[in-house]
């Protein structure tokens, strides 16, 4: 009765009013979910998973659940956020690709089942995706202008994986505690649990990805025009994800909150640019004194490619 | 002297009669002889563990050989090990007598010959010893976790090994890589370079694999494989780029 699907027990009759209702309409349900820390409800259209081993293992989750939640220090606990199946990791990364104005990112791709690998192994691939293509832009600069000195830049994977981990866990802290606060002030709010907007928050990151291979290309509009389309499509699935839930808010503070969630993501990108790539000196044609090469052993972000050299 | 006083099947005894009677002429044992359990349970023959003294020898042999010995088998098992790694096939000897000492000799190989040098101290230059020791043993221990947590059923020291122990291509391709910088240096030299990291590279995942894919639900399998991809493509990326001063 139950093989393809993944059911809660002791969320049974919520489970069925969930169900009853068509899943578009989702978004004013959140309310009657928010009291429970960890309703996992969800319903697996497609049947195409493995069904022996996924009823085995829901069976085991299942009883997990039953058992009222083992304690935060026991392994099975954070088992439970690691219950993810390929398909389902690969769904939850389109669904962050292509955002839709209706489609709630938590309740259509997470159905109120947040896992933690995406956002772990996404954070961790995208600093070493921003460290290494760094490098390679000095390769290049190096190739142009042969008096650039390459050195590896180890320390800038200490620097990305400490950014990228601090904002992919931070800023969902605070936006929940925010969150939870303006329920407290306006009881028709809807929330999201922390671990849910840490995972919009990751799986959002993850468009990143090939847009920071692809800056590899020295050609400045190109890459302009690729940070601002990636930074838009991260930013609309954040904005859709969070408008159901603001919408209840007054409209100042719903603007304000989408304001500077869509700011600090625009900071991220731009830091990250900045940081990481340094502009390309022109081509070795020109005399030697307009090159602008930029030492290497910078730390801080090199200013726009009109500087001259050292 | 013991003696077995009646069979088991007999039915309806109900005469107590002593299990053991310990020269039962003596007065102070007729005593004895009233005192006596209701079922007598004839218990014939000896008890060994010969299992037990067998092991109990084997140790004090091996307490008794001498260093090199000792020494020999051990390096025997690692070397027997590296050569399953380079010869991938579905086997579980490194699953069943995993031992750490392998990884161990070849991380601490790979951060000597990585760290750069203390005279040539720049900011930005390659990885310190530390860092390339941390990068292997926290990339190799989280790897681990991840693939416990998603639900396989290998243990964390094996996988440990298993991990530690597929490095061994990406040292070799280290190897090589110093020696093509010993000759002068040009596009060809880099692509060599490239080229041989590249296959040590497939080699190291190919090899891995083969001992951890199956300890995985067979839906979850590209959730597990995919950490270790990363952590070999970060390995390979250091060696790359390592540039002597």
């Amino acid at each position: 009765m139950a093989a393809p699907d993944e059911l809660a027990f002791h969320e049974f009759e919520e489970a069925t009013n969930l169900l009853a209702q068509t899943p578009n309409e989702t978004t004013t349900r959140s309310d009657q979910l928010s009291p429970k820390g960890h309703v996992a409800v969800t319903v697996d259209s497609g049947a195409s998973y493995g069904a022996e081993d996924e009823v085995e293992e829901s069976d085991k989750t299942l009883l997990q659940e039953e058992k009222q939640q083992p304690g935060f220090w026991t392994f099975g606990y954070y088992q439970s956020f690691f219950d993810v199946d390929t398909s389902q990791v690969l769904d939850r990364i389109k669904g962050s690709l292509l955002p839709r104005p209706g489609h709630n990112f938590v309740r259509h791709h997470l159905r109120n089942r947040p896992d933690l690998y995406g956002p772990f192994w996404i954070c961790a691939t995208l600093a070493f995706v921003l460290a290494i293509t760094g490098n390679l832009t000095l390769v290049l600069a190096q190739r142009r202008d042969p008096s650039i000195h390459y050195s590896p830049q180890f320390h800038k994977v200490t620097v990305a994986s400490v950014t990228i981990y601090c904002y992919t866990w931070l800023v969902p802290l605070a936006l929940w505690g925010f969150l939870r606060w303006r329920k407290g002030v306006r009881e028709r709010m809807g929330l999201y649990t922390f671990l849910e907007t840490v995972c919009v928050y990751g799986y959002s990151l993850f468009v990143f990805i090939p847009t920071v291979v692809l800056w590899l290309i020295p050609v400045p509009w190109l890459q302009w025009l690729l940070g601002a389309l990636a930074l838009a499509l991260s930013a609309a699935g954040l904005v859709f994800t969070l408008w159901p839930v603001v919408r209840e808010d007054t409209r100042l503070a719903a603007g304000v909150l989408l304001s500077v969630v869509v700011l600090l993501h625009a900071l991220l990108a731009m830091g990250c640019k900045f940081y990481f790539f340094q502009p390309l000196p022109p081509e070795p044609m020109a005399s030697p004194h307009q090159a602008t090469s930029q030492p290497a052993a910078t730390g801080l972000p090199p200013t726009l490619p009109r500087s001259v050299a050292a | 002297m013991a003696e077995a006083v009646e069979s088991p099947g007999d039915p309806g005894t109900t005469t107590p009669r002593p299990l053991v009677s310990l020269g039962s002429t003596t007065k102070g044992t007729e005593g004895l002889s009233d005192i006596s359990i209701s079922q007598d349970i004839p218990v014939e023959g000896e008890i060994t563990i010969p299992v037990r003294s067998r092991i109990r020898e084997f140790d004090s042999s091996t307490l008794n050989e001498s260093v090199q010995n000792t020494i020999m088998r051990d390096l025997k098992a690692v070397g027997k090990k590296f050569m399953h790694v380079l010869y991938p096939r579905k086997s579980n000897t490194l699953l069943r007598d995993w031992d750490l000492w392998g990884p161990l000799i070849l991380c601490v190989t790979l951060a000597l010959m990585l760290q750069r040098g203390s005279v040539d101290s720049e900011k930005d230059g390659g990885p310190q010893f530390a860092e390339v020791f941390v990068i292997v043993w926290f990339g190799a221990v989280t790897i681990t976790l991840n693939s416990k947590l998603l639900g396989g059923n290998i243990s964390f020291f094996q996988s440990l090994c298993v991990l530690g122990y597929c490095i061994l291509p990406l040292t070799m391709a280290l190897l090589v890589c110093r020696l093509v910088l010993l000759a002068e240096p040009g596009p060809i030299n880099f692509m060599v370079r490239l080229f041989v990291v590249i296959i040590m590279f497939a080699w190291s995942i190919v090899a891995s694999t083969a001992f951890l894919a199956d300890s995985q639900p067979p839906n979850r399998k590209a959730l597990a494989v995919y950490p270790v991809f990363l952590f070999y493509f970060v390995i390979s990326w250091m060696i790359l780029t390592f540039t002597p001063q």
